[in-house]
């Protein structure tokens, strides 16, 4: 089991930008309401853990 | 003055005059159970049959019209088959496997519940819920005969309710006019609307859900059907609702269900014309049908502080509610039953203190919490709240069509599954190593093939040690109860499932095992002071 990582860990962070703003390029803002979701839900599945998802809500809190 | 609220299904305890109406004085009863839907007469069946006098009060002469519940889980065709009735519920049933989950024009994924193999009984068996209850008091009606001490008394209403320290008086109408008892210990099993919660003043909180449910129960003419699935819709393209669920009872009857949304005119949506409209936009023009029950509901999740005030204790609907997602409403109502019977019926008997009747409620609000958090999970998914909410809910159906991560996420229900009592106050230790988490203490005995028949029927109404490739010297008494002695050796276990239900990586166990056939303790081999121990404190007299 590992933490939630909080440094870096992207490369090439700007391209990862970039590539999540093309993501919504010509989407209305249901249908990217809609995709962040599925993101989200894609994302979590992928991590798994439920300790670093959980410690991931309360960094997105602020 | 005793008018019926309800049309009935059929009459099942016409009104008799009883002998207690021409007492001088009131007559005392040591178990009166207010109700006679299927959890007041569980518990009836279940007291007779240790030989308790149990008397239902019912203020109708029969069972109500309407199928109502028709999803009963495994767990509760066990118990009434300890009861003797569990074979016509098997014979009347449908048995499903298949569910399948359309999201606006498509289906989305389908799922197995992929039965395992070796329980006499299925995971779900749908009936009406007059039949579920006609079974029972046809049981009822013969162990009556055999003498055991069952009464069931139509038309008679409790009017009035004066809780003493010891027992309790009640006032009885009856279309003859009222007469009062005394009871020992009173059962409030009078449904969600409980009219003794009412009388004793007891609160009843929880979330109410702002949705109007319209169920049809329709008989299709002709030779067009569906399988014998469950269909589950979110957001149909028929529009009819905004979820829609079909399934199968038997007498080719079907039960489609339609989510309306909270501003709705009911008296319109129940006219026949009126449910047609959805019911053919669904089906399609060209399908005829008989329009068998319908009703709208709403529902809430809420349950009583406490389940035992006193001599009175409260069980099914009386005590919880839950949304029907999931079925867990009268089937969890069973498993109150199966819980309370054998510890009042030790306590009646003198055996065990007042103070097990505590583990009723322990263990049950427990239960009652389960389902009410898998209820309400369910609705919050079925009806999203937020326009968050919904956005997720859409985003999971829509990823379930491609990929399998997402299908879990997707809850139309989760199925009633008996509850295990982690941490309860009657469980003793686990020491059973490498013993399967599934039959850990609390946790309900699974079913298993043993010889020609099955572990369940072994186990019965008693506390049972059950020695599995063990020595066992006897039969355990300890403190004025007895705990009778079930022998198997993995020999008999045809298909290993014995094996891999109570063993796992032990070569040996033995397991004390409560009436209510839920795991009091385990251990590798026989330790008569362990399990003398653990039998006082299963019974309440250790803690």
């Amino acid at each position: 089991m590992s933490d939630l990582n909080l440094n870096q860990n992207i490369d090439k962070p700007d391209d990862f930008y970039a590539d999540l703003l093309s993501a919504h390029e010509g989407l209305s803002k249901a249908e990217s309401d809609a995709f962040n979701a599925r993101l989200i839900l894609v994302l979590a599945n992928h991590i798994g853990d439920r300790e670093v998802i959980k410690d991931a809500l309360e960094a997105a809190k602020i | 003055m005793l008018d019926d609220r309800y049309k009935l299904a059929f009459e099942a305890y016409p009104y008799e005059r009883n002998s207690d109406q021409d007492a001088d004085t009131p007559v005392r009863h040591p178990v009166v159970i207010m109700g006679g839907g299927p959890v007041g007469v569980a518990t009836a069946l279940d007291l007779g049959r240790q030989g308790i006098r149990a008397i239902v009060l019912d203020d109708h002469e029969g069972v109500g019209m309407g199928s109502r519940a028709i999803c009963f889980a495994k767990r509760s065709l066990e118990i009434a088959d300890r009861y003797g009735c569990g074979d016509p519920m098997l014979d009347k049933g449908v048995v499903w496997n298949v569910g399948k989950v359309f999201y606006e024009d498509r289906k989305v994924f389908e799922f197995n519940l992929l039965p395992e193999d070796g329980h006499k009984f299925p995971a779900f068996l749908n009936m009406q819920q007059p039949y579920f209850e006609q079974f029972m008091i046809e049981r009822a009606r013969e162990l009556q005969a055999e003498g055991m001490p069952i009464e069931l008394r139509g038309k008679n209403r409790v009017d009035g309710v004066v809780v003493k320290d010891d027992h309790v008086v009640l006032t009885v109408m009856t279309p003859e006019g009222p007469y009062t008892i005394e009871v020992d210990w009173l059962i409030g099993a009078d449904g969600a609307n409980s009219p003794l919660r009412g009388m004793m003043g007891l609160e009843f909180e929880g979330r109410v859900f702002e949705d109007n449910f319209l169920i049809a129960d329709i008989k299709m003419k002709g030779d067009k059907s569906f399988p014998t699935e469950r269909w589950f819709w979110f957001e149909p393209p028929f529009k009819s609702g905004s979820s829609t669920l079909l399934h199968k009872q038997p007498d080719d009857v079907w039960r489609i269900d339609f989510q309306l949304g909270w501003e709705i005119d009911r008296k319109e949506e129940l006219k026949e014309e009126n449910i047609r409209v959805r019911l053919d936009a669904m089906l399609g023009p060209e399908i005829e049908y008989e329009m068998v029950w319908s009703s709208i509901y709403t529902f809430q999740c809420k349950r009583m502080d406490r389940f035992r005030e006193g001599r009175v204790i409260f069980a099914g609907d009386a005590a919880h509610q839950v949304s029907p997602f999931g079925a867990r409403g009268a089937n969890s109502g069973m498993q109150d039953v199966d819980n309370l019977g054998w510890k009042l019926g030790l306590v009646v008997q003198g055996k065990s203190p007042e103070s097990l009747l505590d583990s009723y409620d322990s263990e049950r609000v427990f239960g009652a919490e389960e389902n009410i958090m898998n209820s309400t999970r369910s609705t919050d998914f079925i009806t999203p709240k937020s326009e968050i909410s919904k956005i997720f809910r859409n985003a999971v159906l829509n990823l379930s069509e491609k990929h399998a991560f997402a299908r879990p996420l997707v809850n139309s229900g989760r199925l009633s599954v008996p509850c295990v009592y982690d941490g309860g106050v009657l469980n003793s230790s686990d020491d059973l190593h490498g013993g399967p988490d599934r039959t850990r203490p609390g946790a309900p005995c699974p079913d298993a093939p043993v010889g020609s028949g099955f572990l369940m029927a072994k186990l019965g109404d008693d506390f049972v040690v059950l020695a599995i490739n063990a020595d066992v010297p006897g039969m355990l008494e300890e403190a004025g109860i007895t705990a009778r002695v079930v022998s198997i050796s993995t020999e008999d276990d045809s298909n290993g499932a014995l094996a891999d239900r109570y063993l796992g990586d032990a070569k040996s166990a033995v397991y004390l095992i409560r009436p209510d056939q839920h795991v009091a303790t385990r251990m590798g081999a026989y330790d008569g002071m362990k399990l003398r121990s653990a039998l006082r404190r299963a019974t309440g007299q250790e803690v």
